[in-house]
């Protein structure tokens, strides 16, 4: 046998480049796949009532618009966190190199931004007229100008804004995907690094954004609708674990291609990729995102899936395999973004990784990051009514 | 000679005394003789140029000080290099070890005693930037800070780079690094700065066993035009990656990465 192919051979020695010791893509770049997946999936939500007619998705349909502008607003800020030099941020719009897929980022996330609170602004405006007329000062002066100070409540002028949803989030499907399989480029482009470079990983990337962003959805409406002592919407619940349910088989079914792919086909590095998941990363990837994160919900997804079950205690299964999975999506990012800059492009050994405290980019900073999203989601409860009224929630 | 007289003059003779140390004195006797001919004193032609770096391996003795004239030129911060030297050991069970403490900044001066096989072969290699025609760190680049210059040096601009650290992901090679200090990528860059000069490399000037060679293909006198043009093998590394590094190496075993 050739040594030089040789996994023994090749790791004896645990040769790391000088420059590969220190990971450079670390907690902030979990994080910033992360986020862009959590909009994704709860636009998808939303796309799935407003445009594909899923009547049953009503009652989170608004909430889900909601939730991923909220995310939506601070996808960039582990992006500036991260940056050397944050200052020097704008010079990826007004320079950008066309060769980069790195450099579309702004553009797209402005198109997604733009897209999204239109979206908003239509679905809301029946409510956010009649908000109007019943709010004072500096709101009432909000409310109108998020209105384009129309009042039009007519039958003709919301079937226009119907049409209008419609066609944005048409559009917005297509922005979404660009914006999350975008980043999946961003790491499957990186040729020099064997796990990353897969053209599968933008499909990776895709669907398990929508696991993260309809367990979101499920979690929170659970959650909130809890603590408002309010009923849920059991219809509404079951169509989201269906639909979690189909993205989920098909994120991990990708997710084991890779692998198997990897260890099939035998080419490039596949020792290094071999060396990283059964040897630094066997904890994180094999035991909490693929045993305990990934087959664990499938197993329970599948029998919720069966069999008859009362509709208190789906809910409560609804909402830990929502847990599961948001933590799943998080450590599948953790392996990917982390893990993949753990091997040395020596091809002979891997670094480490120390996550600190109270860095930029430490655990600290990742707390206040996730923390934000959601005081903007209660600023937001403030402005748009999250929910339609019970009585009108369960559409037949 | 009265007193005032005396203090006028000997005033007047110092101003006219240290006027003349700020004379210009000609910097002839500064000058360093060229190093590359055909570029001091004519008419650069950035689109006309070819500049090749060949490393042979067999000639490298890992002393390090190519990497001490590195640091030193370009103050490089502890713990990243823009150059490096590696240690390979081949023992007789076809086992490889490499190692590269502080880059080889150091020099190898006392042999690796971790190994308990009988070692059948041992050699150095240098690293450094490879220069490569398809420059995956200049594809990646978002704002275009990393550039491919007329002259084919894959060059920074510091000034208007964000660090996001595209570039060091993207380098097969592993050459870039984050300056902690300036807080922007940083890389070999052949010393662009002297080679406009008419210098060699830092590195290069340095090495005492002439295992690092740098030179014009637009000078046939050349060495590494004469190596280039010879029916000597040269290898470069990771050819698989398709950067068509211009960086060559002589005498490197395929174990070498």
């Amino acid at each position: 046998m050739d040594a030089a192919h040789s996994s023994a051979a090749m790791l004896v020695s645990n040769y790391v480049f000088p420059n590969d010791l220190h990971v450079h893509w670390s907690m902030m770049i979990v994080l910033y796949p992360y986020i862009t997946g959590l909009v994704d999936g709860a636009f998808i939500i939303a796309a799935l009532y407003y445009l594909f007619d899923v009547k049953s998705l009503r009652p989170v349909a608004r909430f889900s618009l909601l939730f991923a502008l909220a995310f939506l607003c601070i996808a960039t800020l582990p992006l500036l966190l991260h940056l050397g030099r944050p200052e020097r941020n704008f010079n990826m719009l007004l320079t950008p190199s066309p060769s980069s897929a790195m450099a579309g980022f702004g553009y797209i996330y402005a198109v997604s931004m733009g897209v999204l609170i239109f979206i908003i602004l239509f679905v809301f405006r029946e409510d956010l007229v009649e908000l109007r007329t019943t709010s004072k000062g500096w709101l009432q002066l909000l409310y109108r100008a998020m209105t384009f100070d129309s009042i039009d409540l007519s039958k003709k002028a919301l079937e226009f804004d119907r049409k209008i949803i419609r066609f944005l989030v048409g559009i917005g499907i297509p922005i979404a995907v660009v914006l999350h399989g975008y980043v999946g480029f961003i790491f499957g482009g990186v040729k020099a690094n064997p796990t990353w470079s897969t053209p599968l990983m933008p499909v990776i990337f895709l669907f398990s954004a929508c696991v993260s962003g309809i367990s979101a959805i499920i979690l929170a409406y659970i959650v909130i609708r809890k603590i408002k002592g309010r009923s849920i919407d059991h219809e509404c619940i079951k169509t989201c674990i269906k639909t979690l349910t189909l993205f989920f088989i098909m994120a991990f079914a990708f997710e084991m291609l890779e692998v198997f792919s990897h260890s099939y086909l035998k080419s490039g590095y596949h020792h290094m990729v071999e060396g990283l998941l059964n040897g630094p990363l066997a904890i994180s990837f094999w035991l909490w995102q693929v045993k305990i994160c990934s087959v664990v919900p499938l197993f329970v997804l599948g029998v919720v899936g069966i069999f008859k079950i009362r509709a208190d205690l789906y809910n409560l299964i609804a909402a830990i395999v929502s847990v599961i999975l948001l933590l799943q999506v998080l450590l599948m990012r953790w392996n990917v973004v982390i893990g993949g800059q753990l091997m040395s492009k020596s091809a002979r050994g891997y670094t480490e990784f120390h996550p600190e405290w109270f860095s930029k980019e430490g655990i600290l900073a990742v707390i206040i990051v996730m923390a934000i999203p959601f005081i903007i989601l209660f600023v937001l409860s403030r402005i748009f009514p999250f929910w339609v009224a019970d009585n009108e929630t369960n559409l037949k | 000679m009265n007193r005032r007289s005396f203090v006028k003059k000997v005033l007047n003779g110092t101003i006219a005394g240290s006027l003349y140390l700020v004379w210009p004195m000609g910097g002839d006797g500064l000058e360093i003789p060229e190093q590359i001919p055909g570029i001091r004193g004519q008419d650069y032609d950035i689109l006309n140029q070819k500049f090749v770096f060949i490393v042979d391996i067999t000639r490298c003795i890992g002393c390090g000080a190519c990497c001490v004239a590195d640091k030193r030129e370009y103050n490089v911060p502890d713990g990243n290099y823009r150059t490096w030297v590696e240690r390979y050991v081949k023992g007789f069970s076809d086992e490889i070890y490499v190692d590269s403490p502080h880059g080889g900044l150091d020099g190898y001066q006392h042999p690796r005693t971790d190994i308990e096989e009988e070692i059948r072969d041992t050699f150095f290699v240098p690293k450094l930037c490879n220069m490569c025609k398809e420059a995956p760190c200049v594809q990646v680049c978002p704002v275009g800070a990393t550039f491919t210059s007329p002259d084919g040096f894959v060059l920074m601009d510091e000034k208007r780079c964000v660090g996001c650290a595209y570039c060091i992901q993207a380098c097969p090679y592993s050459v870039r690094f984050l300056n902690p200090v300036t807080k922007v990528a940083e890389k070999c860059t052949w010393c662009y700065h002297r080679v406009r000069k008419g210098l060699l490399p830092a590195c290069v000037e340095v090495c005492p066993t002439g295992a690092r060679k740098f030179g014009s293909m637009k000078d046939e006198t050349s060495e590494v035009y004469k190596i280039l043009k010879g029916p000597g093998v040269l290898t470069v590394l990771r050819k698989e990656m398709g950067t068509f590094p211009a960086l060559y190496y002589e005498g490197a075993r395929r174990e070498v990465i």
